[in-house]
């Protein structure tokens, strides 16, 4: 099934994709307001993408810096070349420890790396913390969404599902008290962690710093016990300067949800002071960093996409995308969902993404809304040109195409088969001329056919007014 | 100078009487314009659709057809942005280029030569307006609602309100998407009528009777919508709009309304 099937299965459900239509429409209109209140928001997203392009222009000139300020501060760093070296490296800081748990806070990047499987797989058990993503790892599915990863959820399949997992009441739908019966449920998590595993939103060259957004605390929570703090950073998330930061932060909360700021904005430098008191367990903290291509260089040697790399997963290309809020996240199939997803999934598979680009109608709110100014809706008209070319065109477009391409290259052909198409659909009866063209008219009538062509009329009009200049000429 | 008409394929054979308003308008402000018959396709589905070659082919078709006029107004603010934005892009000569130049949208091409501070005849009814993403978003015609860029007013909106008696209503959604999107109209069936019908609850909620735009894509896909589920909705192209407007003040005095006009071609 490709995302049109899913698209379709989603459709079908027309209460529930009015409603999260109407749920990330809400969220849209937030984010509108919030920039409302920035005075030169366009001049703030246009410094947000110059710092971006520049860092990306010096990628291993900028980690090298980020390496030695890190370890300076006492981290460890471990570069990772893709979603495999990345999982085993941790799972082999667990298995050293002879740690069985983690408890994870909001990580977009260790979903890409199918950590969790990886992980569960070597019986160490994965808690994630996020209250959404807690939600859909109860329910053994993706997120779908990169900032809201139960959005296609209801309150009430939340309560049926806490009451399942959670032992709560049955019947519970009020967001306080669900959020009230999982954070009783994850507390205990928190205090019995060994390791505690972050994402990272902004690592900082110049410091070796590291900053984690979250609107929970979780990723406080997660790492401020256990000894074991490890952070997964993709290669795309570094900043030259602690003094760039500022338009991001400004930037991410207010198009991501609407906010003028996360909750919570956590700096990480070095690992958390040893201090005394503590269990064994949480006596000698230790922080190691874990950094990510799995692609990234890939991508940034390819012109076309390469801005798609100042991507700060802030979910406002999807929360406008009119295609994504009526078929939700999860008929991408992809780990990241929506206009952004679609420029990106295609470079790691483009023979199992290679439709994702067709999944939008070039409407262009992705481009406008992005806080980094990628040109998303020009890169997902690149993404068709490039896998076209690679062949990875559906045979019924690429003949169809070809056809009516024909078609148009020559003109007496195009008149005389949109002349006879036209008489044959007048006389044809409509419901078999409906059955002709289903995908049209499953839900749409057919316009009334006309007889003759606009450039039909066209020469009759410059005849008739010829005649009439000649007769006015003898008149007079 | 020489100004030459571009009729889309569709509109050349589904809405031939968009064609002719857009004559009429032309001709009424004084406007003299040739069609150059031809041309065919403007390569925005094949551009759209990943055929960048073939594309590349009915672009240089369309310069062909097109080099030898100063101006040359699109019946369509998605074939404009096609022509103007992609071609170039694909064929960066110097012909391409000056022939893309030289392309834009009807109500662009109007405004620009100060018809917006016209007045344009009587049309009493209430409109609400579907911009054309690709007029919007990639032609710059107005200011998407996404941007706090300074507000540019869209050129349909300008000549619109010039119109006496006609009521622009305030849509929630200014600039949604309708969900036609070229191929993805058919591909994406499902999707993209759910988007359609969407876009004609908030035309009706804010009382439109007449849906405008500068693409009659999304016009035809959204008056297929409309009768299928028998929704009673005019849709109009701005150039219909204002054929009517102008006749009415020239000739009979009295306003037109979306009623009064004829169902097939003149």
């Amino acid at each position: 099934m490709g995302h049109v099937d899913r698209a379709r299965a989603f459709v079908a459900d027309a209460d529930r994709t009015q409603w999260h239509d109407q749920a990330l429409w809400f969220v849209r209109t937030k984010r509108d307001r919030a920039a409302d209140r920035v005075p030169d928001w366009e001049a703030l997203r246009q410094q947000a993408a110059a710092i971006k392009r520049n860092a990306l222009g010096r990628l291993p000139e900028l980690w090298t810096e980020f390496e030695s300020n890190a370890v300076a501060a006492g981290a460890v760093v471990h570069w990772a070349r893709d979603a495999r070296e990345h999982n085993e490296i941790i799972a082999g800081l667990l298995h050293e420890r002879g740690i069985e748990r983690l408890v994870k806070s909001k990580s977009m990047l260790t979903e890409e790396c199918g950590l969790n499987p990886f992980l569960e797989a070597q019986a160490i058990e994965v808690i994630d913390t996020d209250l959404g993503e807690r939600i859909v790892q109860l329910r053994h599915e993706p997120p779908s969404h990169i900032v809201m990863p139960a959005i296609h959820l209801r309150r009430g399949e939340i309560g049926e599902l806490f009451a399942k997992e959670m032992g709560s009441p049955p019947g519970l739908e009020d967001p306080v008290e669900l959020t009230a019966v999982a954070r009783r449920n994850l507390r205990k998590h928190f205090l019995s962690a060994e390791a505690g595993l972050t994402g990272v939103n902004f690592a900082i060259a110049e410091t070796g710093s590291f900053v984690v957004v979250t609107n929970e605390g979780n990723a406080d929570l997660g790492t401020a016990l256990p000894n074991l703090h490890i952070a997964s950073v993709g290669l795309e998330k570094i900043l030259p300067r602690q003094g760039d930061l500022a338009p991001f932060l400004r930037l991410l909360a207010r198009s991501a949800t609407g906010q003028a700021i996360t909750t919570y904005t956590s700096h990480f430098r070095g690992p958390r002071p040893a201090s005394e008191g503590h269990s064994p367990t949480q006596a000698n903290p230790a922080l190691h960093i874990v950094i990510v291509d799995n692609g990234r260089s890939q991508l940034l040697a390819q012109p076309d996409f390469r801005e798609a790399l100042a991507c700060i997963r802030c979910g406002a290309c999807l929360n406008t995308c009119p295609v994504y809020r009526r078929s939700g996240g999860h008929s991408y199939e992809a780990t990241i969902p929506g206009p952004i997803g679609s420029v990106l999934e295609p470079s790691r598979d483009p023979t199992r993404h290679a439709e994702l680009p067709h999944a939008c109608t070039l409407c262009g709110s992705c481009t406008e809304i992005c806080p980094v100014q990628i040109p998303l809706h020009h890169q997902l008209l690149a993404w068709r040109g490039r896998l076209a070319e690679g062949g990875q065109h559906s045979r019924r477009r690429r003949w169809a195409l070809y056809l009516v391409g024909t078609l148009f290259m020559w003109p007496p052909a195009y008149r005389f088969l949109g002349w006879s198409a036209r008489a044959i659909a007048r006389v044809f009866p409509s419901r078999l001329l409906e059955a002709a063209l289903a995908p049209w008219t499953r839900g749409r009538a057919l316009p009334a056919i006309p007889k003759r062509s606009f450039r039909t009329l066209y020469r009759d009009r410059h005849r008739q007014a010829a005649r009439e200049a000649d007769n006015g000429g003898r008149e007079g | 100078m020489r100004i030459a008409l571009f009729v889309p394929c569709y509109v050349d054979q589904l809405k031939p009487e968009v064609g002719l308003a857009a004559l009429d308008v032309l001709e009424a402000l004084g406007f003299e314009v040739v069609y150059p018959e031809a041309q065919t396709c403007c390569g925005q589905p094949f551009i759209n659709a990943g055929e960048r070659d073939r594309g590349r082919a009915l672009g240089e078709h369309f310069v062909n057809v097109f080099e030898d006029f100063d101006e040359i107004v699109a019946l369509s603010g998605s074939c404009a942005a096609s022509i103007r934005r992609q071609l170039p892009l694909l064929a960066p000569d110097d012909r391409t280029k000056r022939v893309a130049a030289r392309t834009r949208e009807f109500c662009e091409f109007l405004v620009d030569h100060g018809v917006a501070s016209k007045s344009l005849g009587h049309f009493s009814d209430r409109v609400g307006l579907h911009p054309s993403c690709h007029a919007l978003r990639d032609l710059g015609l107005g200011t998407p609602s996404e941007s706090r860029a300074p507000a540019r007013i869209d050129p349909a909106r300008m000549l619109l309100s010039q119109v006496a008696g006609l009521e622009l209503v305030d849509l929630t959604r200014r600039d949604e998407c309708c969900g036609f999107g070229g191929l993805f109209a058919i591909e994406e069936e499902a999707v993209s009528c759910r988007m359609g019908l969407d876009r004609l609850a908030d035309h009706r909620g804010a009382g439109a009777r007449v849906i405008a735009s500068t693409d009659i894509s999304c016009l035809l896909h959204l008056e297929g919508l409309a009768k299928k589920n028998g929704f009673d909705f005019r849709t109009m192209h701005v150039a219909e709009i204002l054929a009517a407007s102008l006749a009415s003040d020239a000739e009979h005095g009295f306003a037109a309304t979306g009623d009064g006009l004829a169902d097939g071609p003149r």
